[in-house]
């Protein structure tokens, strides 16, 4: 399997994605923001960061570049597209996952681990979890505290789109969400980073779980 | 021609921002805010006008949390 991962400018967890890609035995490609090419691969990461440097507001700018045409296109044919932090910012601005993420309600950035839980294993990026299984995963966002109007909400609860939700909630995020999925069940966004513990030697490689099921999930 | 463009939080949607001015403006002795909401200001000079709707509904705002007016000032 190819695993594309976005480069715009101010990506800083790209080289995490791209050896987290490794880590699970895909090959890993570097989708570069002004190319309109997906360079042919079968799932891709939007990483982390502070894309065009959160001006105007996380992910407003770089939903317009050039590589975010062909990737609204393979989100829209079912293609599997996880969005981590940044990159689930930039899905929400695309309108390719509901709602929005505002500013953390205690107005502090979180720079931390917590715990989640994994509330549906029927998307692409969770196929391989544990049904309720729990991970311990970093945190490190401003503005993480997730929106949607209540009928959104309600929504998203009954169609069992919450894919992850915080033990403990870090940032005032609605009903503790901590990721969302679109109704196709293939684009997923998470505010916690599992490429940043995708190795022992960097504290735990729980985010594999994550990353692994997207082999799970496309049938590879 | 010179556009200005005001973007706020919608009525009802949380605002950290607008709550953490509201906090620290009586620990300078300003006594009686009741509600603080941040936007967001942007000017700009333009050939024309009929685009600016578009311009605040797809990268101004997010329509989503946000709602915008605007204004021609020159």
């Amino acid at each position: 399997m190819r695993i594309g991962v976005t480069v715009f400018p101010g990506s800083n967890c790209d080289r995490d994605a791209l050896y987290g890609v490794e880590r699970m035995g895909a090959e890993a490609v570097e989708l570069w923001h002004a190319d309109a090419d997906l360079k042919g691969v079968d799932a891709v990461i939007v990483p982390g960061g502070f894309s065009y440097g959160d001006y105007l507001r996380p992910g407003a700018i770089a939903r317009f570049a050039n590589v975010m045409g062909p990737l609204e296109e393979f989100a829209r044919d079912g293609g599997p597209v996880l969005g981590v932090c940044n990159g689930f910012q930039v899905l929400t601005e695309a309108h390719l996952l509901p709602g929005a993420l505002l500013r953390n309600t205690n107005m502090r950035f979180v720079c931390d681990r917590v715990r989640v839980r994994v509330e549906t294993v029927d998307t692409l990026w969770t196929a391989g979890c544990d049904p309720g299984e729990e991970l311990t995963l970093p945190v490190a966002h401003n503005e993480g505290n997730y929106f949607a109007d209540p009928e959104t909400l309600s929504r998203l609860e009954e169609e069992g789109r919450v894919v992850l939700r915080y033990l403990e909630n870090p940032n005032g995020s609605a009903n503790d969400i901590a990721g969302v999925c679109n109704e196709g069940r293939n684009v997923v966004g998470i505010m916690p980073h599992p490429e940043r513990v995708s190795d022992p030697a960097l504290g735990s490689d729980e985010g594999l779980r994550i990353l692994r099921s997207v082999l799970v999930g496309a049938g590879v | 021609m010179k556009i200005r463009v005001l973007v706020r939080p919608k009525a009802g949607i949380l605002d950290p921002q607008g709550e953490a001015v509201k906090n620290a403006l009586p620990a300078l002795g300003f006594e009686g805010v009741h509600t603080v909401h941040v936007g967001r200001l942007v000017e700009m000079e333009v050939e024309r006008s009929d685009e600016v709707d578009a311009m605040c509904r797809r990268l101004l705002s997010n329509p989503t949390i946000e709602e915008y007016e605007w204004e021609v000032i020159g």
